[in-house]
């Protein structure tokens, strides 16, 4: 049998120019990531800006580490990853509470609205309960016109309170992801 | 292969000789305790928890102060949490960051269990395939004086094992308090307007 050919379409075009300015005039310089269809235009738009630094992780808790090193050392970072990636990070985000490390995380989720691979669907609905568990403030976002707001939020939440908070964009504001074998 | 014969702390102590600015960053465990019976400085900042993300709280760091050295001191059980760091590291490629593993080849917090490299797995040897251009096993203490310049000037990050052997020495417990460490580190780096912010 042949591999599924995935037909996800990234609606990058919606919001992740406006939320990749959100990060700008956050002077956000750094972005850790493990990629998701999600969040491919932000990605891009972030390697395509020579003031700005993405680094790819081989695990998401890698980049938990590296933002709260940058913090110490003067630097704000958002760091994406899928929801599947919450759960490599659970030890690593005792850091960001232990310390009071501001972070924003954004999260796009797997496992719920219209989700195809049974797979995802653990992680994904045990994301919110795992991030709060571990002190993460959630914030979950539907709408994407809501957005880049919802983002310059977390960003004024997370350096005003020093917390990590998470900004979860629900797999309705994404599209559910579709692949060719799929009914 | 003889039994290491480098004592940690000797290693430490040597390696931060006229240290000047260089940051040091160190794993959980045993090289936060030999860090702290060295130094007690807003230019340390020992971990005590986050297995597996020394290293790369070291690159967040290298990359946020491109005009300093950093140091992380960790174990090898540690490092080989998150091995995966090293080729994040090599391929984001800071000038400024070494780390340095005094690897005793075991799991010395916990009852001296072997690690894999006990059975030969070689950290420089997997940081040399990550793409790490400066690698070095220092067995002897005639090699730590290189090693030691190679903290403070380079031009692609350092991976450096130093093989020391098991011993037990006095417990010294830096700071516990994660944000007095924090904002005591920002400060020193940021001015002391940073806890203001």
């Amino acid at each position: 049998m042949s591999e599924p050919v995935s037909t996800f379409q990234n609606p990058a075009g919606t919001w992740s120019l406006a939320v990749y300015d959100v990060l700008k005039a956050q002077n956000v310089r750094l972005v850790p990531f493990v990629p998701d269809g999600g969040h491919r235009g932000l990605i891009e738009h972030c390697q395509a800006d020579p003031d700005m630094r993405a680094v790819t992780l081989t695990t998401e808790q890698e980049g938990v580490a590296l933002a709260a090193g940058a913090w110490v050392g003067g630097v704000r970072s958002v760091l994406l990853m899928q929801s599947s990636g919450v759960g490599n990070c659970i030890n690593m985000l005792s850091l960001l509470k232990t310390c009071q490390m501001p972070l924003v995380i954004l999260v796009t989720m797997r496992g719920e609205w219209g989700e195809f691979n049974p797979w995802q669907v653990p992680m994904g609905q045990a994301t919110p309960e795992v991030l709060r568990a571990m002190g993460v403030l959630v914030q979950r976002v539907d709408d994407p016109e809501l957005l880049p707001g919802e983002v310059d939020a977390a960003l004024r939440l997370a350096y005003s309170t020093y917390s990590p908070v998470a900004v979860l964009l629900s797999q309705k504001l994404l599209g559910a992801k579709k692949f060719g074998g799929s009914k | 292969m003889n039994a290491p014969q480098l004592e940690r702390r000797v290693v430490m102590a040597q390696l931060l000789e006229e240290r000047g600015s260089l940051l040091a960053v160190t794993g959980l465990g045993a090289t936060a305790w030999d860090l702290a019976s060295l130094s007690d400085s807003p230019h340390d900042f020992p971990l005590w928890g986050a297995m597996g993300g020394a290293a790369m709280f070291g690159l967040g760091l290298a990359l946020a102060q491109p005009d300093r050295s950093v140091v992380v001191f960790t174990g090898d059980g540690e490092l080989l949490m998150g091995l995966g760091a090293l080729s994040t590291i090599a391929v984001t490629r800071p000038p400024n960051l070494s780390v340095v593993v005094l690897d005793n080849e075991r799991y010395g917090e916990t009852g001296a269990q072997p690690t894999h490299t006990a059975a030969g797995v070689d950290l420089a040897a997997v940081a040399r395939a990550c793409g790490f251009e400066r690698t070095i096993t220092v067995r002897e203490e005639s090699g730590i004086p290189a090693l030691r310049a190679g903290l403070h000037a380079g031009e692609s990050p350092l991976l450096a094992v130093v093989k020391v052997a098991l011993t037990a020495d006095p417990m010294t417990l830096p700071p516990r308090d994660g944000t007095y460490l924090k904002n005591r580190m920002r400060a020193a780096l940021l001015g002391p307007t940073a806890i203001y912010e």
